[in-house]
């Protein structure tokens, strides 16, 4: 209950935040609460995979894009 | 106080729903690429929610066989508990598949109807194959069988499912952003409006 309710305000913050790269690590966040979501739901498999590729990998993808290219948002 | 109780009751479908469009107000409204991208990775995960969520029961545990529930199964091992049970030899399974093949072909209808009967959860594949599997052990009584109920374990059909949607959820992304790239390289922004106005005033 508790993680579902962060799960929204992560996922609402990331999309509003206007620094790029703060933007990412929000989002590296909400990736980590819904593994762990899974996790607990009994899909061991799935929050496997959402840890190492979610979290991990495309937090990397997200934050090489924002350095080579513009970190600032205008929205 | 109904309402409340189906708020309560169905609480991730809820979740689901407000994150689902969380994602797409992002895709659809944002102007910065990165935030679409962002979007549209929340509202993939709110559908892998969504289909988790279906394949969960109470009361349930991780859908493994555990090493007392395989013992003296021997022949009552089939081709995909054989994965699970690892410690029996190869050829162990392969005999077993090849009874149970000779086996099937004479008791698959009564096998169905038995699976119907007590249809507890019969509507999960999964769970139907587990059933059939028990209503085997009615007829080959003294061979022994697997001791498992299928209401002990979660469905993991949506699980193998959702493996695949996370994997091509992070290649999408992945090619999202190297598109992201090449418009940078090429107007030298990353905002959706200022593209566009570029391509109005006419770049060439």
């Amino acid at each position: 209950m508790i993680i579902l309710i962060f799960l929204i305000l992560t996922a609402f913050i990331s999309l509003r935040v206007k620094d790029l790269l703060s933007a990412a690590m929000i989002f590296g966040v909400y990736s980590l609460l819904m593994c762990l979501l899974w996790a607990g739901m009994g899909a061991v498999d799935v929050a496997f995979t959402e840890a190492a590729v979610g979290a991990g990998v495309s937090a990397v993808f997200l934050i090489s894009t924002i350095l080579r290219t513009s970190r600032r948002s205008s929205d | 106080m109904v309402a409340i109780e189906a708020l309560a009751d169905k609480f991730n479908y809820w979740v689901y729903i407000v994150i689902m469009m969380i994602g797409l107000y992002a895709m659809v409204s944002k102007n910065n690429l990165i935030k679409k991208l962002i979007g549209m990775s929340v509202f993939q995960t709110a559908i892998i929610l969504f289909y988790v969520s279906i394949g969960y029961k109470d009361e349930a545990t991780i859908p493994i066989l555990y090493h007392d529930q395989v013992h003296g199964a021997h022949h009552a091992e089939e081709g995909d508990h054989s994965d699970e049970g690892a410690h029996h030899d190869e050829t162990h399974a392969m005999e077993a598949i090849a009874k149970e093949a000779t086996h099937h072909g004479n008791d698959h209808a009564v096998d169905a109807d038995h699976a119907e009967v007590d249809e507890h959860e019969a509507d999960h594949v999964i769970d139907a194959h587990v059933m059939h599997n028990e209503s085997d052990h009615a007829f080959e009584a003294g061979h022994g069988g697997l001791d498992i109920d299928p209401n002990q374990f979660e469905n993991p059909l949506v699980h193998v499912l959702m493996l695949t949607a996370i994997v091509v959820g992070v290649a999408t992304l992945g090619v999202g952003l190297a598109i992201t790239q090449k418009l940078y390289g090429e107007f030298g922004t990353i905002e959706e409006h200022e593209i566009i106005e570029q391509l109005r005033t006419g770049n060439d």
